[in-house]
């Protein structure tokens, strides 16, 4: 794993990185190069428990990529992942996502031809109905079916819980797109997850939507979880996040509370188009 | 309740509508009317008891093994989205490992053809189902992360090579360790003798010789107890799947189906769920090529394997819709009855009420009796090529459910992928909330 010194310098020369708290989840100068063309080059942060953290910059600044490498989608040239003290760099999904890190896509990926509810009970880990055999033998079947009732009343809950209860045993497919990204929201966190990577959770919501979604987060950070949430309304960013993270160009540019981040010059002039320095 | 959404459940009166959605009814129902059109064929044909119950059994026999292997390319493709088209290499395994382990050995040899290890039949056939088993997850390993069309030509590729090993000379007969056995090459092997029918031909003889006072030839006593034997698997293996699909684990791979990235990003090693939905398909198709290929006619050669049979399996499956199991056993039996058995069928009434019987014309010979004002032997031309007709009904069947209906007749009927009923767990949630809502208004 060699890091590059300007990554390096990109990193810790941001204002506010470390700044408080610990963070649970860390990465440390991610490169990631796709045939020649250089998307991440040395980004580096850290985010802190409990909180709203919001990463911005332009297009093409490497979001998507930071979130695919940090989720194991994608694996980094190099540089580290490390979630709750554990280095989990190059975990496949399957895996970040058991041990608490989740993520949602930019596009919402229901599974289309299956119902809502459906949706919702697939996630909890190792159900005891996934191992075939277990489903199939009348011996073992009862205690499958045991538990498939509690995460029945868990599902059920968190349904509830997005107001989306009455929609439990349509396709998903046949959801609208705002209703598909509260969908998506609730199904991640049947897994109760530490951390929650959002990849535009608001991108098609409409206002009074999003209004409700938001108060939700909030909600879920009040008790305990973590968001990383990447977005394109700087308003709704700047209001609603406690730390920002700023990449541009495939790198950390700044990282801080949003007022340190509004009065840095450098994220000026990055988002009007200018090379940064 | 919802309302049927299959063609012929929304041309049914209301009443019997509600019927119609039964599984059951659905299933016999078909059965019944495909069962009432070969009777009436016979009729027509002046068949007698023997004749009517003998083209019976044929088709149900024919109905039952399609409709085995079309239930686990349901559940490997309706199911999990593996996109599997090798289904006859892995039945060509799992027979050709039972015959192999079940031949007499050198010496102990009454018929003088190929010997083997002389292992009972039991263990053989438990032989030749786990060897089907293994090959699965040998031609699954590598090739799972490919994508489902990539997938496709790997197991395509698979089966032929599987075909054309056990057709190549050099296997016809090895001596390895001491131990003489071998394919029988391009020749093919004697395989083993039909445990159903050597029961009647032993300790059943008195039913044989019971029925056949009653006037009927005996024949069709062991003939439709085998079918019987049969359905019983296709019993059981549709009750494996059924189970499989309605359960956590089903619900793996329905998720893999419709988006594999996704699930993975929700904690499932899909890798693993597929390989094993996989394997255990291959496992009943290794147990269907035995009781298929190697104990109905007691002799298999390669070309029983070819890509054909796989396509047709599909063609099964796709008319009564993936994702189905029900839909999967209706569109097998009106595949077997309408496509893969009609057209030797209407050959038959042809035939018989054409004449010309016997003198088959030639192509030209047809054109130009049709010249001269004479339909016959053209007919007669026309409706003697049923292997041919049957790939022209195939592609006509093909390109109007392509048109008309892609996702089969029965393909948008939801199987919840629940162990439990979530329909009435939501119905009694509801249920609660009104009446909580109800009593704080009060």
């Amino acid at each position: 794993m060699s890091r590059s010194p300007e990554s390096e310098a990109a990193g810790t020369d941001a204002p506010g990185l470390d700044g408080g708290g610990d963070p649970v989840l860390r990465v440390d100068g991610l490169e990631k190069t796709f045939e020649g063309v250089t998307a991440l080059d040395g980004v580096s942060f850290g985010v802190e428990s409990e909180t709203l953290t919001g990463l911005i910059g332009p297009n093409g600044a490497g979001k998507s990529t930071t979130f695919n490498v940090v989720s194991g989608a994608i694996e980094p040239d190099a540089g580290r992942v490390t979630f709750d003290g554990e280095d989990i760099t190059g975990l496949k999904p399957n895996r970040t996502s058991s041990r608490g890190l989740v993520r949602t896509f930019q596009i919402a990926r229901e599974l289309e031809e299956m119902t809502v509810l459906e949706n919702m009970m697939l996630p909890p880990t190792n159900q005891r109905g996934e191992a075939a055999w277990r489903s199939i033998l009348p011996g073992t079947r009862g205690g499958v079916q045991d538990e498939e009732e509690e995460v029945f009343e868990r599902a059920w809950e968190m349904l509830e819980f997005f107001d989306i209860d009455h929609l439990a045993l349509e396709e998903a497919g046949a959801l609208s797109g705002g209703q598909r990204k509260l969908l998506e929201l609730a199904r991640a966190l049947m897994l109760d997850p530490e951390v929650l990577l959002l990849d535009e959770p608001f991108a098609g919501v409409n206002p009074s939507l999003e209004r409700d979604l938001l108060d939700r987060l909030e909600d879920l950070r009040d008790r305990g979880r973590t968001f990383l949430l990447v977005e394109h309304d700087m308003d709704l960013i700047m209001e609603h996040c406690e730390r920002v993270i700023v990449m541009h160009q495939g790198r950390t540019l700044v990282t801080g509370t949003p007022e340190e981040v509004r009065s840095e010059e450098r994220v000026i002039e990055a988002y009007l188009g200018g090379e940064v320095s | 309740m919802s309302a049927p959404s299959d063609p012929i459940g929304r041309r049914l009166p209301d009443s019997a509508a509600a019927y119609w959605e039964r599984d059951l009814v659905k299933i016999l129902g078909t059965l019944g009317f495909v069962y009432v059109l070969y009777l009436f064929v016979g009729l027509l044909l002046g068949y007698d008891l023997f004749g009517q119950l003998n083209s019976l059994r044929r088709l149900t026999f024919l109905i039952v093994v399609y409709g085995i292997a079309a239930l686990v390319v349901n559940l490997h493709w309706g199911y999990s989205g593996l996109f599997n088209i090798g289904v006859v290499g892995f039945m060509a395994v799992g027979v050709y490992t039972a015959t192999i382990l079940s031949r007499p050995v050198a010496g102990q040899n009454p018929t003088g053809s190929l010997p083997g290890f002389g292992i009972p039949l039991p263990i053989a056939v438990v032989g030749g189902v786990l060897a089907a088993a293994a090959t699965g997850y040998a031609a699954a390993l590598p090739s799972l992360r490919l994508r489902d069309d990539y997938f496709a030509i790997v197991t395509l590729a698979f089966a032929e090579i599987v075909r054309i090993t056990f057709k190549s000379a050099e296997l016809q007969e090895v001596t390895v360790l001491g131990w003489t056995f071998g394919t029988g090459g391009g020749r093919g092997i004697r395989t083993f003798s039909n445990p159903v029918r050597d029961f009647f031909d032993t300790t059943g003889q008195p039913l044989v010789a019971a029925v056949e006072r009653l006037g009927v030839d005996g024949q069709l006593v062991s003939g439709w107890a085998f079918v019987f034997v049969l359905l019983g698997i296709l019993i059981g293996t549709y009750w494996l799947i059924a189970r499989l699909s309605a359960s956590p684990f089903g619900r793996v791979l329905k998720g893999i189906r419709d988006d594999e990235e996704a699930t993975q990003s929700l904690a499932k090693h899909t890798a693993s769920f597929k390989i094993r939905a996989f394997v255990i398909g291959c496992a009943v198709l290794g147990l269907l090529g035995i009781v298929w290929q190697g104990a109905s006619s007691g002799y298999i050669t390669p070309d029983r394997f070819i890509p054909e049979l796989t396509f047709f399996i599909w063609i099964a499956l796709i008319i009564g819709g993936a994702g189905s199991n029900t839909g999967t056993i209706v569109g097998t039996i009106l595949f077997v009855g309408m496509v893969l058995e009609g057209p030797a069928q209407v050959r038959r009434i042809v035939d018989e009420f054409v004449g010309l019987s016997g003198s088959v014309p030639t192509f030209p010979d047809g054109l130009a009796a049709l010249a001269g004002g004479n339909v016959d032997p053209i007919l007669l031309y026309v409706f003697d090529q049923t292997s041919a007709l049957r790939v022209v009904l195939t592609g006509v069947v093909l390109i109007w459910l392509l048109k008309r209906r892609p996702e089969g007749l029965f393909g948008d009927r939801r199987e919840v992928a629940s162990s439990i009923d979530l329909e009435a767990r939501v119905e009694e949630r509801r249920g609660r909330g009104s009446e909580a809502a109800g009593s704080d208004s009060e």
